[in-house]
């Protein structure tokens, strides 16, 4: 690559939030018709890079330079996401930035006309777009409310909207995190076919697989640092996985075990919740002990519905629950617990913990009628204080101690306590759903590794993720859901249960 | 039965069910324009009492009848932009902030009223806007008294439904306020400001709302008294439900509450001798709340109404 077709260079750039250094002088370049991999675990700096990038945080230090249409680079007013749109740079949020009442040209042309303007030039406008549409391949329909698209369709019209504003430069942040595999390929497809008409991409990831397979060059941030950059072309899983924890993580190994007897038993299990999207249909399946039984999926399939059913949050409307052989006569949390299933909920911070009680606490909020907890009425204060400091040694909570709050720990520490809570009581049934979503690796390394140990000691554990990796390195069965339907992957293959994930039923 | 028929077909029946709407008609699209854009305004009540008061003191004064609205619509303006402050980029309670500008516009009204007069028993008066009297039109059937005898400000009122109509569906601004109240990140995505469209909603609004209490003291009648504008700023606040936010069904809703309200007054005077007065004068207000009932099961709620947005939160 010559000095010339340099597009972006960000210089030290710097920022702190309190205490924490979340970007520490990172220098990075860009180049034109490049697609580089911005890779690193949670909280490693990528997001706050890309917001400093295109103005929505202000640096503490450093700049950011944009290659005009001239070519020569030139300094961007720092804070002004308007500046950074203007120089051509285009980003698309994780969490999508549509308004969901608008359709979808609107969405595009948000911002793009002056709104001194009387009128709207919606016939230029949906002329232009479709023939960006045409040019990338990318296609959504322009007249729907946004609410109504899916996900892809909606990330889609994301893309269109930097595209519009002729975007020069595009930063997508986990654009991943929501599509099926097929869609994820098709994204990669498009993103090429617009690399080739000189678009540069930067995309934030922390799935190995891809950024080996679509990235020309990957740069791997470590606590706010730039710790590596390397050509794809010379990179390999094991390299840039040393570079992303800083040593080698033993990937937890999975050993075969002959599974025993059924442990939870769900027979015609149907949920009409308020949409389609938390809804079960006539769901039958048995977890046996010794078994990880993985379901796969797309967000918004039923997964939350199946999760609030074994968690005792919903009743369903038809179907019967039986734990341990043991039909469920009612179905409600407590009952749950009692009957011996063990809860990772998805939402750790809302539903796994009680933000304003303490650490110690927590481990004991599900077993408050314990003689170790209460007496006559009474916390054992001190019992639980040793408790917690046990369990905090033993699964390595770390924080500012078990006597502060619980939502002062890290997202990764928060999971380690629920998980703490949830095996020490050895559950003959584990639900993690979604149990390493937001983690980073090393914190998702111990995530899998107590998983299996619960399965060696004889645990029935229901892993529910949108991992599609994750899944097929833990589970011994494999399902996939979709429409609150169940159907067993007979293939553990990527593209098969790829294509089942999308509705077609293998 | 026959009585109600009668009154439904007269003329003037409908000419006052415009006239009564009026104040609703400027109100409910001030609310719906502030709640477009995420922010409820429950200080309606007292910028209709800050308008009725601002707008007459000001023609009382000598600024004329157009002088008068326009300082009105300024009042109102002003109390919307307290509470765009407190609530946008200070992000406090709309509810409280609210009800808060309600309590202190009412009572600087009440205040300023008494300063200015202080020993009159009863207010003085002003010429309010007379009936357009429109030639050939007025003298139509029908039609005639009804649309044709209206003063100005009912004009004004049936043209800002347009006015807002078009800029909501036809405007990029329009879109910008609609996207602003459904996922505020959206407009800070695109470069717009956001806490810039919503003070810019919630004062516009709020002067719309104000034009709603002028209408009270320059048209409808041509004084300022303590109370008079009774509820109708509340009444407004359900009507932007009822009307899920549209302007052509808010002026649906204006005109269905000023029909209920004429047809009690009339009811009261054809049957006061068989049931009490209470009845007829409750009814409008429960019939409005029967008809939200039905409409507000299907109502689109702005996404982000009520939730405050401050930057690089996300």
């Amino acid at each position: 690559m010559t000095e010339d077709d340099t597009v972006l260079r960000l210089d030290g750039l710097t920022r702190r939030f309190g205490p924490v250094l979340a970007c520490d002088a990172v220098d990075l370049e860009l180049h034109r018709g490049e697609v580089l991999a911005l890779l690193g675990e949670n909280g490693a700096g990528k997001t706050t890079l890309m917001n400093m990038l295109f103005g929505h945080y202000l640096p503490d230090a450093g700049h950011v330079e944009v290659a005009g249409p001239d070519g020569v680079l030139r300094p961007l007013p720092p804070g002004h996401p308007q500046a950074a749109l203007a120089a051509g740079i285009g980003m698309v949020h994780q969490h999508f930035t549509l308004a969901e009442n608008l359709d979808a040209l609107d969405n595009i042309l948000l911002g793009a006309e002056p709104l001194r303007a009387l009128r709207r030039h919606s016939a230029r406008a949906r002329e232009k777009v479709r023939a960006i549409m045409a040019r990338s391949g990318l296609a959504a329909p322009l007249d729907v409310p946004v609410g109504r698209l899916s996900v892809g369709e909606r990330q889609r019209v994301e893309i269109l909207k930097a595209l519009y504003r002729d975007a020069r430069i595009l930063v997508l942040d986990e654009p991943t995190a929501v599509l099926t595999p097929q869609e994820a390929d098709a994204l990669f497809d498009n993103i090429r076919a617009m690399t080739r008409d000189g678009l540069s991409v930067i995309f934030i990831s922390h799935k190995l697989r891809e950024v080996l397979a679509f990235s020309d060059r990957i740069a791997v941030l470590r606590h706010g640092r730039k710790v590596g950059e390397i050509a794809t072309a010379e990179a390999d899983e094991r390299i840039i996985a040393r570079m992303m924890v800083g040593a080698d993580t033993p990937a937890a190994s999975r050993k075969a075990l002959d599974p025993g007897d059924p442990v939870l038993e769900l027979d015609g299990i149907s949920v009409t919740g308020r949409s389609a999207r938390d809804s079960l249909d006539d769901l039958s399946l048995t977890l046996r002990a010794r078994e990880i039984v993985g379901i796969a999926g797309v967000s918004g399939n039923g997964q939350t519905a199946l999760a609030q059913v074994i968690s005792g949050l919903v009743r369903p409307g038809a179907g019967q629950i039986r734990v341990q052989g043991r039909p469920l006569a009612r179905i409600e949390p407590l009952a749950m617990i009692r009957a011996g299933i063990g809860r990772i909920p998805e939402d750790r911070h809302r539903d796994g913990i009680v933000g304003a009680m303490s650490v110690a606490e927590n481990m004991v909020i599900e077993r408050l009628e314990a003689p170790d907890v209460a007496r006559r009425g009474l916390l054992q204060k001190a019992a639980i204080r040793a408790h917690a400091e046990r369990l905090a040694r033993d699964y390595d909570v770390r924080g500012p101690g078990v006597e502060v709050p619980a939502r002062l720990l890290s997202g990764g520490n928060i999971q380690k306590l629920i998980l703490a809570r949830v095996f020490e009581q050895e559950p003959a049934v584990i639900l993690a759903n979604q149990p390493t979503r937001g983690l980073d690796m090393g914190a998702a390394t111990e995530v899998a590794r107590r998983l299996l140990e619960a399965r060696a000691r004889g645990a029935g554990v229901l892993l529910i993720s949108e991992d599609l990796d994750e899944i097929l390195s833990l589970a011994d069965r494999v399902f996939v859901i979709h429409d609150g339907q169940l159907h067993e992957a007979v293939r553990r293959d990527r593209e098969a249960i790829g294509l089942m994930m999308a509705g077609e039923v293998a | 039965m026959g009585e109600i028929l009668q009154i439904l077909l007269a003329d003037s029946f409908w000419a006052a069910s415009l006239r009564i709407a009026t104040p609703l008609i400027f109100g409910v699209l001030g609310a719906l324009l502030c709640e477009k854009s995420g922010v409820l305004n429950l200080g309606i009540e007292g910028i209709f009492v800050a308008g009725a008061m601002a707008g007459w003191m000001a023609a009382w004064l000598g600024l004329g009848l157009w002088g008068g609205v326009l300082v009105a619509a300024v009042a109102g303006a002003l109390f919307g932009l307290i509470h765009a402050i407190l609530t946008v980029p200070l992000g406090l309670s709309q509810h409280v902030s609210g009800l808060g500008v309600t309590l202190f516009a009412t009572s600087a009204s009440y205040f300023a009223y008494r300063t200015a007069l202080p020993d009159v028993a009863s207010p003085p008066r002003i010429e309010p806007f007379r009936p357009l009297d429109i030639p050939l039109l007025s003298d139509l059937p029908f039609l005639g008294p009804v649309l044709f005898q209206q003063t100005a400000l009912t004009w004004l009122a049936l043209a800002m439904v347009a006015l807002v109509w078009y800029v909501l569906e036809r405007t990029p601004l329009g879109v910008a306020i609609k996207a602003v109240g459904d996922n505020p990140d959206s407009v800070d995505a695109q470069g717009l400001s956001v806490h810039g469209l919503r003070i810019g909603a919630v004062v516009a609004g709020s002067a719309l709302m104000a034009l709603g209490g002028a209408f009270l003291t320059m048209s409808a009648f041509d004084a300022f008294f303590f109370g008079m504008v009774n509820g109708r700023g509340w009444i407004c606040i359900a009507l932007v439900i009822f009307a899920s936010w549209r302007p052509g069904k808010a002026l649906v809703g204006a005109l269905l509450f000023g029909a209920f309200d004429a047809l009690q007054v009339r009811l009261q005077t054809e049957a006061g001798a068989l049931v009490p007065g209470q009845v007829f004068l409750m009814a409008p207000y429960v019939l409005s709340i029967l008809a939200l009932v039905i409409a507000a099961r299907r109502a689109e709620y702005p996404r982000a109404l009520l939730k405050p947005w401050f930057k690089g939160q996300r």
